[in-house]
């Protein structure tokens, strides 16, 4: 940002850029709907948790394998991942300045994300469908 | 990485000491100096001023200082009545405009000047805003039509006369913009509080007739959505506008388009 006397270029040159990428407002508008899913299904997660104290095994396994918890799980699995790579992926662009590590972070983090939730997906399914 | 400790150029060293003669009210005011010229590290110069001898605002003392203690001091002025934006800087860990900020309003102890931060530094307290400008060219802050133009001068309807309240008194002096720490990290492709407010300025505004091609030009995760509401730039106002909303606003608007 710096002005360099070397550098000839007018700065509106400079200031202009690349242009508009014309995106953007998927990404803020996806934020905010999954963070208010998110309050829902949060609320919903800890209640259940909470009912589930000093519960034995049997007992959580039942909770999982009843077709609206699996189904409210998986949804709170997803969107959270969902949520926390939108939520990353700003955090990075805020301040990795370097681009080769701005790069391979922000790709990072999309497969973690990615094999997280399906993780996450896979171990409901398992419990629910008991295989 | 984003930057945060000072380049070794940078690191401020402590500066001389003017005390004053005699005074009634003395103050101090601690002031930053840098010169491009001399290859030394910015430092800290602390000014004692007689406040019985002195108008009742920032600048005043500045002047002052330059007048009568130190005419080295740079620093930018000129209507010295809070409508030109020249005398921007950071007064006591607020950017403000010196001139409309009254000396017995700083909290007590040593008043603290800097220039506006995170930008480059020209000398002392002036700030050089040559890319600020630059984006402000950037979102060509004129009426843009399409028809004819009329006869006479384009109308406007009171209360669409009155959704320009609370952004055609920004003045550009760039304190909300070196406010936010998201201009800070990213200013080379943010456009900043300022010129997001000036570039609603224009979106809302009812006479002009590319609406359409201003969104399209800050639809962009960069140009505009660093924004994060950090809200800085609305506490720091002089002038108190909130640029946060202005900028929620063109969000707003443009998830409208969409659906």
């Amino acid at each position: 940002m710096s002005t360099n006397a070397k550098d000839l270029r007018n700065p509106l040159k400079r200031a202009r850029g690349l242009g508009s990428a014309q995106s953007g407002v998927g990404h803020w508008w996806t934020q905010r709907v999954t963070a208010a899913a998110l309050v829902l299904l949060g609320l919903w997660f800890v209640a259940t948790v909470l009912s589930l104290l000093h519960a034995d095994f049997a007992t959580a396994k039942a909770m999982v394998t009843k077709p609206w918890n699996a189904l409210l799980l998986i949804l709170f699995v997803v969107t959270m991942f969902w949520h926390a790579v939108l939520g990353l992926q700003v955090v990075i662009e805020d301040y990795v300045h370097t681009r080769w590590k701005e790069v391979v972070l922000l790709v990072a983090i999309k497969f973690l994300a990615v094999l997280g939730a399906l993780a996450g997906v896979l171990a409901v399914l398992r419990i629910a469908l008991g295989v | 990485m984003a930057e945060f400790s000072l380049p070794k150029n940078s690191k401020i060293q402590p500066g001389r000491h003017w005390p004053a003669k005699d005074a009634k009210r003395p103050r101090t005011f601690r002031i930053y100096r840098w010169s491009p010229d001399d290859g030394e590290n910015p430092r800290i110069d602390s000014y004692e001023v007689d406040l019985a001898a002195c108008g009742p605002m920032v600048l005043d003392a500045l002047l002052k200082i330059k007048n009568e203690i130190d005419p080295t001091l740079t620093l930018r002025r000129s209507c010295r009545e809070g409508i030109c934006g020249s005398c921007a800087m950071n007064i006591d860990g607020t950017n403000t405009l010196a001139c409309i900020c009254a000396i017995d309003k700083v909290a007590s102890g040593d008043v603290k000047i800097y220039p506006l931060p995170h930008m480059p530094v020209v000398k002392d307290l002036v700030p050089d805003l040559t890319h600020f400008y630059a984006q402000f060219a950037s979102i060509k802050p004129w009426l843009r039509t399409q028809s004819a133009a009329p006869d006479k001068e384009r109308l406007q309807s009171p209360e669409d006369r009155k959704k320009l309240d609370g952004l055609y008194e920004c003045i550009l002096c760039a304190c909300c913009s070196t406010s936010c720490p998201s201009y800070w990290w990213n200013g080379d492709k943010y456009l900043g509080p300022a010129i997001l407010l000036q570039a609603y300025r224009w979106i809302v505004d009812s006479r002009d007739e590319d609406t359409g091609a201003r969104l399209d030009d800050l639809e962009d995760p960069f140009k505009l959505y660093r924004c994060h509401t950090i809200m800085n730039c609305a506490r720091t106002c002089p002038k108190g506008l909130n640029p946060a909303k202005a900028i929620a606003e063109i969000k707003k608007l443009i998830v409208e388009r969409r659906s």
